[in-house]
């Protein structure tokens, strides 16, 4: 007779004691709590440092503005119920916005990616404000549907550059500082978020998705807190649009390409929802890996499909959520 | 009851597709009373309350609450003025504590106006009024109930969890959709002192009830719905006794 057994979870120990404040009483679980979080910050900061060459490093900054991205997705998606595929929206429109500024009034990047982030957002948030009763999928094809929108009119009446895009952007005075911008934004976003959706106010996001009615019935309104999210999530994207503009010295149509709809999507379901690091990390495997198969011409796409189907077959809840489970609990069989 | 009614409602319609859900109810209700809305299943009670909180949009008629028409506005600014409501199915957020469940209420101008809870002044960190606004409504303040996840308790305090989002936007009103169903009689003896201290601190409370013994206990005056008309209005003994109410309603349910 076989013999009937299931796999037991239990938190570990130190996972218990190091919940509530008591943490700080010993060094071990102090270091519990800081060693992921240090070993993830420390690994961001040296990877400009370990990569060979420039393109590599070029790669870095690029992985960096996808994960602003992703990370304004997964906020949106997972703790807000917003499904964005905005994207590409946020980068062109941040993009353009840098680039204008840059090129018509000379501002240079340290002024203009800020003023970008922050119009950028505003723009984009007024744009989607009347879709945002929308919920699912249908907001997630309006929100696909303005870089393509954008794009077709810029062409067709040959505004900000028509095809050939607005040259003679200015770059980063040095590579250095192109990197590790980009990287302490993401690092600083990523903490910043975290500790929004458990504040208060990010109860309320999650209120929002879980519990519309209820959120009505408590007198707050739905769409006011919609739109501060969607001013969150664009306003990462905008930041990483006007950067990307700075680093390629160019903006043009192909900034509303849909690679920016997508790939923070796939890095996501990659990297393990609802835990806003893993987007990030996702990217950091996604974009490098993209970059790899290019050795493989046209057939880069037929294996980037390949490892994202087996990552959702053998590892569908994400990276991270699996790490996490490793980490604060231990498995073990017993008897049914 | 000489003074002007808290909540007036005048010729109230909704109808879904053909069904005429709502067909011309009218009725008020005056400061700090318990007023009973009793009617068969689909008589339009859960809809009746949606209407008047803004969650549905009437098709046409007047609701005023203090004289000023609230008919047409939508329901965050309705609970922002203290006409509240609690859910008939409860709508906790699951995932979350018992006492932070109390905090999107209390995130709310209208909590943030009205300061801490009964002592006043400013409000302080929302989880400490949260803590003392569910002791008020019977969660044991010593205990680990109010840590629990909401997905953890027991119906009788979800039904709580529903009245306390409403007291912590400082109610004029609330509307209760079935609070008693699904109770046991002991929890529903527990909550009827409850309903009572709720009158006594001067809100008007509307109760939708199926279980009509309980509601009579704390009710002085009760409207009968039956498909979507107002049969009658008056107090629960006359209500009782009148021959089309028990047509209608209770000729099917021993009372």
């Amino acid at each position: 007779m076989i013999e009937e057994r299931r796999k037991e979870r239990l938190d570990r120990g130190i996972k218990v004691r190091s919940e509530g404040i008591y943490a700080i009483s010993s060094w071990e679980e102090m270091a519990y709590l800081l060693l992921p979080r240090l070993f993830l910050i420390s690994g961001m900061l040296a990877l400009p440092l370990v990569m060979p060459g420039l393109y590599w490093q070029r790669v870095i900054s690029i992985v960096g503005i996808y994960s602003l991205l992703a990370l304004g997705f997964d906020f949106l998606a997972n703790f807000v119920g917003l499904v964005s595929l905005g994207g590409a929206f946020f980068i062109g429109t941040g993009g353009y916005i840098a680039a204008i500024l840059n090129t018509s009034f000379g501002l240079p990047p340290v002024v203009t990616i800020p003023v970008a982030t922050i119009v950028g957002a505003g723009t984009c948030t007024l744009l989607l404000y009347p879709c945002l009763p929308l919920r699912g999928v249908y907001f997630a094809i309006v929100t696909l549907m303005y870089p393509l929108v954008f794009a077709r009119i810029i062409e067709a009446l040959n505004i900000l550059g028509g095809t050939d895009g607005i040259v003679g952007v200015a770059s980063f005075p040095n590579r250095w500082i192109e990197q590790y911008c980009i990287l302490i934004t993401v690092i600083i976003s990523l903490f910043g978020l975290r500790r929004l959706v458990n504040e208060d106010i990010g109860l309320v996001f999650r209120g929002v998705k879980d519990n519309d009615q209820a959120v009505k019935a408590s007198a707050l309104s739905i769409n006011l807190y919609k739109s501060i999210t969607v001013f969150i999530a664009s306003a990462l994207g905008c930041l990483g649009g006007a950067y990307l503009v700075h680093i390629y010295m160019w903006s043009g149509i192909s900034q509303f390409a849909l690679d920016f709809s997508i790939i923070p999507i796939a890095a996501t379901v990659i990297g393990g929802g609802g835990t806003l690091v893993g987007p990030i990390l996702g990217c950091f495997i996604l974009v490098p890996i993209s970059e790899l198969l290019r050795a493989f011409g046209t057939l880069r796409i037929v294996f980037y499909s390949l490892i994202l189907v087996a990552f959702i077959v053998f590892r569908s809840e994400g990276i991270v959520v699996y790490a996490q489970r490793r980490y604060h609990q231990f498995e073990r069989w017993v008897r049914v | 009851m000489s003074s002007e009614p808290i909540l007036q409602v005048r010729n109230l319609h909704k109808a879904f597709g053909g069904l005429q859900a709502l067909k011309d109810v009218s009725f008020d209700v005056h400061q700090g009373e318990i007023f009973g809305i009793i009617g068969p299943n689909g008589s339009g009670k859960t809809t009746l309350i949606n209407c008047i909180t803004g969650f549905i949009r009437m098709d046409s008629g007047k609701v005023s609450f203090r004289g000023k028409d609230i008919s047409r506005q939508p329901p965050h600014k309705i609970a922002a003025m203290g006409v509240t409501r609690t859910f008939q199915i409860m709508r906790p957020y699951y995932t979350l504590p018992a006492y932070k469940n109390l905090i999107v209420p209390l995130f709310s101008s209208r909590a943030r106006k009205a300061g801490g809870w009964r002592g006043g002044g400013r409000l302080g960190a929302r989880d400490t009024v949260s803590i003392d606004i569910l002791e008020e409504i019977g969660f044991e303040r010593d205990s680990l109930v109010p840590y629990k996840l909401a997905s953890t308790l027991p119906t009788g305090y979800l039904k709580r969890l529903e009245i306390a989002r409403c007291l912590a936007l400082r109610p004029e009103i609330i509307l209760c959709d079935e609070v008693f169903s699904g109770l046991s009689m002991s929890e529903i003896a527990s909550i009827i002192p409850l309903i009572e201290r709720l009158q006594m601190d001067g809100i008007t409370l509307i109760m939708i009830e199926h279980r009509l013994r309980e509601l009579f206990r704390v009710t002085k005056r009760v409207m009968v719905l039956n498909f979507g008309e107002k049969l009658l209005e008056g107090i629960p003994e006359e209500v009782m006794a009148d021959d089309e109410v028990k047509k209608a309603y209770l000729g099917s349910e021993e009372v």
